[in-house]
């Protein structure tokens, strides 16, 4: 559907040059829901504004569906944009801002009529449809928004942080709301986010960014459970990173245990680092048996639905392991300052490649 | 009772917003600044010759005034002076402010910027005397002494004052309207259209007034680029402050105050709006 | 993948920029024009005029002269053909300059206090106390200044309250002084020091002044050592903004000074009328201009080291 070629974007020049991004390349399937995730600056919203046509990149090309749609200007691509600001037109009603692109057209007025009509339900505003675009609520707003994109039936939706100016609640409905209107259009969404849980709620795959570059590209799974890169692994969920040795497909910990694991491309056998998610490693009280990691308990941080324990292994590294809450409590649970036995669950180391 | 004095300063409160004597100096002030034009306007009523004699109300210098031929040909003159000045003056500012503001440093902006405001930094007597001198020597070769003078004089002192109020409207709006507008398929020309004009006309509109004021009150250029018999109101008030002084004078400025307050307020209205 | 590349590395770019700088040099062309014919453009003529010789009945002969220049402080003598100095043109520049520094401190006077006043209103009052002032600002000039007039003549209303009352019995002469032209400006420019000054207020945070309170400041020190630097910016926009069109002025003291106490600009029009010496008036002209200029040059470098401060 959408692919990028080696797509450069360079803002300024000499001394003041900043290359937003370098050489990026992705291809964005038809009907996919597709996150561009990573920290600000990373380069997510300049690919974006090159999709959409607002910038033009530095070198190299965007194809849709085929065709080079390099030069071609945002009026003349078949794509429409979901602001991070919504860009509601202030002097307009909600039906006004949606008829919008369908009258640029040059559609009949039956048409962009039922289209609006249309439009109004698929995001649930019909009784506000009157309304200045001032006088809706934030939430309501992103709706009309969502609503004024997929009004021309573009073949690519972009969207611009669109749920990073509501709260919290409004937001998780939101993601499922965006979810659902993708399914219901099959318009290919191109999604831009700096939250991770956003991410990994909604998209069929992700592309992790930083500085410019694209790190990794993956279905949720295989971004937060096999992330390739320790950038990745940190901007993703809660991370342990622990010294091992690998050889011939195995790890062993520099703290002691050895486990099974797949090598990732270009990894040779010596020194790597590994990554451990909290959730994988069970703690109980006492000293270690067999198979289990022995470990101090530095702090305990009780957070509602888990309970953190900070460890201290004796090689120095720092742990930390999220163990879920029981109904009435656990008793099991080490305390602060005693010593503990880890158990890493199988499968839950992963070799990184830097 | 003297016990209850601290317990009622206390109860107004110690505010470090208040000066000694400030309030005092700055209600004067503000009295001052209307008492002379309330005593002109008030003696524009008086139906004696005096200026300073009260002898009762009469609109008989407003009569005398509307009747006099000078005064109504000086009045129509200022007028469509004032519009059509006001008018190319806005349409270029409106242009200039498009072309000058929401933008990275361009070649030659700060030029444009100098330019546009260059009218603001020369003090008006000498613009006046630079005009005189090139006009007349275009006068003398084309033999041409219409009104075009004043107007194109006019115009040129116009455009900074149409451009600010424009340039601040247009510094306010949201870029990504436009963005948007282009997204949806809009031309540029539907972009302009469609949403930026709609959204800059307040400051179009204010600053239609501003320099429709600035125009109508102009005496110094006037004074230098008019060919003989080509009198405003302003000048010919000025002319006639050399002669005997009637409250005829006052009745012409009251009404001139009138017009300024009215447009000066609906352009405070307009520009003090939220959108 | 590098044969889909169809243009030169930041070529899009570059077509993009040259076009985005086209269509604005467009948009500002009718304004640069019409400023350029009937403004900037005649400035540069007006120099040319003030190297030329006058013409017997006004106007210019196309003969290069200096005197324009020479002859703004030195004059020749009509019978013995020596140059003396020319008094009445360095009295103008004299009364010209005080006249404009007394009418910027009696403004700072009282405008700073008005704008004060102002400042300390509620948010609510604000907008109307600050629509009083501005509403002066743009009423006619001419007609303002014939307002004072009446105030002051010797039948004026000052002069008939003060023999009522019985405190003279004379008319004071106050038309056609020096104070009458001072007292004037001082009327006409007052909200160009009040708008500035305000706008400075409005923006200090008046926790600063709380603190000099809490360290034992007293109102008037608070004043002098804590707001008076904060609001200085204002102040000296107010000044420059009065300073400039009083040293300009002309119709002001054309109605109040009459045709002996002349200022710059008065001079200058002499010039282009009875005094028929065209390249004088050019070169005055410029002068007056030179003299703007270089409190605006001033202005600018004590704004920008304040910037730099701050």
């Amino acid at each position: 559907m959408i692919e990028i070629e080696s797509a450069t974007k360079v803002f300024g020049t000499g001394e003041a040059a900043f290359r937003a991004l370098n050489a990026v390349n992705v291809t964005i399937a038809e009907n996919e829901f597709f996150t561009l995730l990573g920290p600000s600056g990373c380069g997510k919203t300049t690919l974006l504004r090159l999709i959409a046509g607002f910038e033009p990149p530095t070198m190299g090309a965007i194809k849709l569906a085929g065709d080079d749609i390099t030069r071609l200007r945002p009026a003349e691509r078949p794509v429409n944009t979901v602001f991070q600001n919504y860009a509601l037109f202030p002097h307009m009603s909600v039906a006004g801002n949606i008829a919008f692109g369908l009258e640029m057209l040059g559609k009949p007025k039956d048409e962009v009529d039922s289209t609006v009509a249309e439009m109004l339900r698929l995001v649930k505003m019909e009784e506000l449809k009157d309304r200045r675009t001032s006088e809706i609520s934030g939430g309501q707003q992103q709706r009309v928004a969502l609503a004024r994109a997929l009004a021309p039936h573009p073949k690519v939706l972009l969207l611009d942080e669109p749920l990073s100016a509501l709260d919290l609640k409004l937001r998780k409905e939101m993601q499922i709301e965006l979810k659902r209107l993708q399914h219901e259009t099959g318009i290919t969404f191109v999604f831009v986010t700096h939250d991770q849980e956003e991410a990994l709620t909604m998209s069929d795959r992700i592309a992790v960014m930083n500085g410019g570059e694209i790190l990794q590209i993956g279905n949720p799974k295989e971004i937060y459970e096999r992330p390739s890169a320790r950038f990745v692994a940190n901007f993703i969920g809660e991370s342990n990173f622990l010294d091992a040795t690998l050889k011939g497909g195995q790890v062993t910990l520099a703290a002691g245990g050895t486990f099974d694991v797949s090598v990732p491309d270009g990894v040779a056998d010596g020194a790597v680092s590994v990554l451990l998610r909290p959730e994988h490693v069970a703690a109980r009280a006492g000293a270690a048996q067999d198979g289990e990691i022995a470990a101090t308990v530095d702090t305990v941080v009780y957070s509602g639905e888990a309970t953190t324990l900070h460890l201290s292994l004796p090689t120095g590294e720092k742990v930390k392991a999220k163990i879920g809450n029981a109904p009435l409590g656990d008793g099991s649970l080490p305390k602060e300052g005693d010593s503990a036995a880890l158990t890493v669950a199988t499968g839950a180391i992963t070799v990184l490649r830097d | 009772m003297a016990e209850n004095s601290p317990l009622k300063t206390k109860a107004r409160g110690y505010s470090v917003k208040t000066l000694p004597g400030f309030s005092v100096v700055a209600l004067f002030t503000l009295v001052a600044l209307y008492a002379p034009i309330v005593i002109l306007v008030v003696y524009s009523f008086n139906q004696g010759t005096s200026l300073a004699v009260w002898e009762g109300f009469s609109l008989r210098w407003y009569q005398q005034a509307a009747a006099n031929e000078a005064v109504q040909d000086a009045a129509l003159r200022s007028l469509i002076l004032a519009i059509s000045a006001a008018s190319v003056a806005t349409v270029a500012a409106t242009m200039a402010a498009l072309a000058t503001t929401r933008t990275r440093h361009f070649p030659g902006r700060t030029m444009i910027y100098a330019l546009i405001n260059q009218p603001l930094m020369v003090p008006e007597i000498v613009t006046a005397v630079a005009l005189l001198i090139v006009f007349a020597a275009i006068k003398v070769w084309t033999g041409h002494t219409s009104m075009i003078y004043l107007i194109v004089a006019h115009t040129a002192f116009c455009v900074p004052f149409a451009y600010l109020p424009i340039r601040a409207r247009l510094e306010t709006m949201d870029n990504s309207l436009e963005a948007a507008a282009q997204d949806l398929y809009a031309s540029r020309w539907l972009t302009f259209r469609r949403v930026t004009l709609p959204l800059m006309w307040p400051g179009i509109v204010a600053g239609l007034m501003l320099a429709f004021v600035i125009s109508l009150d102009d005496v110094v250029i006037t004074e230098f680029v008019k060919s003989a018999g080509q009198e405003t109101l302003p000048t010919y008030m000025l002319g006639q402050l050399r002669r005997v002084v009637t409250p005829e004078v006052n009745a012409i400025s009251t009404v001139i105050l009138l017009a300024g307050a009215i447009l000066v307020s609906l352009f405070f209205l307009l520009t003090n709006r939220r959108v | 993948m590098a044969e889909t590349q169809t243009y030169q590395p930041g070529e899009l770019e570059a077509e993009a920029r040259a076009a985005d700088n086209r269509s604005r040099w467009l948009l500002s062309l009718p304004a640069v024009v019409i400023i350029t014919c009937a403004a900037a453009g005649p400035l540069l003529v007006m120099v040319l005029y003030s190297f030329l010789t006058p013409g017997d009945y006004g106007n210019v002969k196309w003969q290069f002269s200096l005197d324009g220049w020479t002859n703004i402080f030195v004059q020749r003598d009509i019978f013995d053909d020596t140059l003396i100095w020319a008094d009445a043109h360095l009295s103008i520049f004299w009364r010209s300059l005080s006249l404009s520094l007394i009418t910027t401190i009696l403004t700072l006077l009282f405008g700073v206090p008005t704008a004060w006043f102002i400042a300390t209103q509620p948010a609510n009052r604000r907008q109307f106390w600050l629509f009083l002032v501005t509403v002066p600002f743009w009423t006619n000039l001419l007609v303002r200044t014939i307002a004072i007039q009446e105030l002051i003549r010797s039948e004026g209303v000052i002069n008939l309250a003060l023999m009522k009352v019985g405190l003279i019995d004379e008319p004071i002469q106050m038309m056609f002084t020096d104070f009458a032209i001072g007292f004037g400006m001082t009327y006409v420019y007052l909200p160009l020091m009040v708008l500035p000054v305000y706008a400075s207020v409005d923006k200090l945070d008046f926790r600063l002044v709380e603190a000099a309170h809490d360290l034992y400041a007293g109102r008037w020190t608070a004043f002098r050592r804590v707001i008076l630097p904060l609001i200085k910016p204002g102040i000296i926009a107010g000044s420059i903004l009065v300073f400039i069109p009083s040293l300009g002025a002309y119709v002001t003291p054309r109605v109040l000074g009459g045709g002996k106490n002349l200022m710059f600009g008065n001079l200058i029009e002499l010039q282009f009328g009875a005094g028929r010496n065209w390249p004088l008036g050019a070169a005055l002209s410029l002068m007056l201009m030179l003299a703007v200029m270089v409190a605006l040059i001033w202005y600018v470098r004590v704004t920008s080291r304040e910037q730099a401060d701050g």
